[in-house]
């Protein structure tokens, strides 16, 4: 046996630190936060026990129970029934549960217990518990319920030394026999008596979550806390980032200006000056932004709000079909789609699940902020309003609201056109507040980072030579008066394509980018400076100052509308058909949100032109 | 009376889940959550716009509840249960 990898599950009930487990063992990076259904899939990792024992871990979606309700507790109820395509039945099954909430979680154990697989139980955060004053006779539970008990830190170096040691024993003696003579003996009695048995506890709540929650869930000022965070949120990406962005942006210019001297006239310099530096370096300087947002993001998700602010907006968001459940995954909209519509595994309700992932799409993505970032910093003044908050903070915020704004009335066209009436259920589950790890955030602010750079050094610069090169060739025949853009292939394709568009006010160049921003959001901002560079020979400072030379406030305001409910890029498309597997949600999905963006883009620069 | 009825931060006792149908799902998985003869419950908050869902603890946990899955919960007359 101990020549062939042992198989171990990961499971228990949501929230209890399942996969801060995994990380710890298996040093993987799978993503952790304070709330209920962070993990929607099967994860797998591998490590090897100090014996030398190799080990494969399986972290799987929480469950409350086997009569499961929703997607991602389907998924860790048929891997351990053996159901699961491709998948064995583990050899080993860790239970993890929550010290500080036995009387919700021992359930779910005994009922993996009947089973009557090999198994352990681990007894996590147990340093929250012991700060509580909860004491757990563990020799005694143990002997109680016929399985080896473990206690555990997952999120402390080291906290998870011993289950390390146990497994690394191999499948335990103690194995719980298959208790099915009596299926039918209540689970919650035989909890209390195993509680009464072994578990004290001073308070069965904690005293400063209570104190927090007398606030942030208070009916008047829970609202207004929530509108505050929100709204601070999106005023520090602005005041916080913009700095930074332009500092990135003066130090490519000298960059840019620095090769130039140093290379010949040519295709040369001009694929590394005009294409990739000022291409690809505008869009790097939009990194302190996606980073300052991140980072909230991050915080909100560790501390334990987030599923207080579903709570508090559950009945707004049922009244446009949507659910306080929605929140979640439209919160990690804003740092991308994709994670969003996964994250809707979490949702029970197909219905409720579909509208979320019909306006997911909505909420403004992290590719999106470059693209609003230089036009507000070009075209929007930075006037002091109230003699408080920035114009061109307010103007972002107020196109993120745009994006929810839309969402709610997508969300209620869709209520209203669908038939179903069935009753769909909330019963959601509120964690306990928790000081953010400094580590956590760090690592996913990190993790962040790198996805942008990938896509900055892959797709986004995959594009921006070929932008460059279109917008480079052919050469204007000789005798040629107009700009030699004119003659390019980037020319060529931008008016042709530009009937469309004009109509929205936008010119050939900005039509031209909205080509590849089909593949990725920020290739917009490249696409345009590159164009710009090569048309102008003598450079003319940054990209924002070009961009007011070339084209007006009207057409500015209806390009942010236009990306603000712009059709979604061609990932979000593919996790689309994953997740419903159908095509024709894929197809409702691309065009309402093209007809809605052709649509308030064509008001907004009409009604712009007309008032300014 | 049921668990709607309760004020915030009272006390009481389930007695039972009501199955609104047959093959209530959602009474099922309430009564998986915890939601069991004799466990004591507290109401913690009640969302603004109507106070819908309300928050419930049950053992040490809280559970956000639409009024329609609360309903379910009937409960002890708060002043017979010794909590």
């Amino acid at each position: 046996m101990s020549e062939a990898t042992l198989r171990i599950a990961l499971v228990g009930n949501p929230n209890c630190g399942k996969t801060a487990l995994f990380n710890q063992l298996t040093g993987a990076r799978q993503k952790v936060a304070n709330y209920a259904g962070v993990t929607v899939e099967r994860k797998e990792g591998r490590f090897t026990a100090p014996s030398g024992r190799a080990i494969r871990l399986l972290d799987l979606p929480g469950a409350y129970s086997f009569e499961s309700t929703s997607p991602d507790e389907r998924i860790t109820r048929d891997v351990l029934l053996g159901h699961y395509p491709g998948e064995a039945v583990p050899d080993m099954i860790v239970c993890v549960a929550d010290a500080t909430n036995l009387r919700l979680h021992l359930r779910f154990v005994l009922e993996v217990k009947r089973l009557g697989r090999p198994m352990v139980l681990a007894l996590n955060m147990m340093d929250a518990a012991r700060h509580r004053g909860i004491r757990i006779d563990v020799a005694e539970l143990e002997r109680q319920l016929g399985m080896p008990v473990v206690q555990t830190v997952a999120v402390r170096r080291g906290g998870a030394r011993a289950l390390v040691d146990l497994v690394d024993k191999g499948i335990p003696s103690l194995t719980p026999q298959p208790a099915a003579m009596d299926e039918s003996a209540d689970l919650h009695a035989e909890v209390r008596a195993l509680l009464r048995a072994t578990v004290t506890m001073p308070h069965a709540s904690d005293k400063v979550v209570d104190a927090i929650d007398r606030w942030t869930l208070h009916p008047v000022i829970g609202p207004i806390i929530l509108a505050a965070v929100m709204f601070l949120v999106f005023q520090a990406v602005y005041s916080l980032g913009k700095p930074m962005t332009d500092a990135i942006g003066d130090g490519f210019d000298s960059l840019s200006a620095i090769v130039g001297a140093g290379l010949p006239a040519g295709p040369l310099r001009g694929l590394i000056c005009d294409g990739v530096l000022s291409g690809v370096g505008t869009v790097l300087g939009f990194l302190p932004e996606i980073l300052v947002l991140f980072l909230f993001i991050l915080l909100l998700e560790e501390s334990g709000y987030l599923p207080r602010a579903a709570f508090l907006l559950d009945r707004l968001m049922v009244s446009v079909g949507l659910t306080g459940r929605s929140f979640i995954p439209l919160l990690s909209s804003f740092a991308c789609a994709i994670p969003g519509i996964i994250g809707t595994r979490s949702i029970t309700d197909p219905r409720d699940r579909w509208a979320t992932i019909l306006v997911a799409p909505l909420m403004t993505c992290s590719a999106r902020l470059p693209v609003y970032a230089l036009l507000i910093g070009a075209f929007i003044p930075t006037t002091k309003v109230w003699g408080l908050f920035n114009l061109q903070g307010l103007t972002l915020f107020a196109l993120y609201m745009l994006g929810i704004v839309g969402a709610m009335v997508v969300g209620w066209v869709a209520k209203r056109l669908g038939r179903d009436q069935r009753e769909h259920a909330l019963l959601m589950e509120l964690p306990a507040y928790r000081l953010p790890n400094a580590r956590d955030v760090a690592l996913g602010l990190w993790e962040r980072g790198a996805i942008f750079l990938r896509r900055l050094t892959g797709v986004i610069l995959a594009l921006t030579v070929v932008m460059w090169f279109i917008a480079t060739f052919p050469s204007p025949p000789v005798g040629a008066t107009g700009p030699a853009i004119d003659y390019s292939f980037a020319g060529m394709l931008g008016r042709a394509l530009q009937h469309v568009f004009e109509p929205l006010g936008f010119n050939w160049q900005i039509t031209l980018s909205l080509i590849p921003a089909f593949a990725a959001r920020e290739t917009a901002v490249a696409t345009l400076a590159t164009v710009y560079a090569v048309g102008n020979n003598a450079d003319v400072g940054t990209l924002g100052q070009v961009l007011t030379g070339h084209f007006s406030l009207a057409s500015a305001l209806s390009l942010m509308v236009w990306f603000a409910f712009a059709p979604q890029c061609m990932s979000t498309l593919a996790v689309i058909r994953r997740e419903t597997g159908s095509w024709r949600k894929v197809v409702l999905s691309f065009s309402y949100m093209f007809i809605v963006a052709y649509v308030l883009a064509f008001a907004t620069y009409h009604l712009a032109g007309a008032l300014l | 009376m049921n668990l709607t009825d309760l004020p915030n931060g009272t006390h009481a006792v389930v007695r039972h889940v009501d199955d609104q149908y047959a093959a209530d799902a959602i009474a099922q998985r309430l009564r998986d959550l915890g939601f069991v003869a004799g466990e004591p419950v507290r109401v913690v908050a009640r969302a603004p716009w109507g106070g819908d869902p309300i928050l419930i603890q049950v053992g040490s946990t809280r559970f956000a509840l639409r009024r329609a899955e609360a309903s379910r919960v009937v409960i002890e007359e708060p002043e017979h249960a010794h909590v």
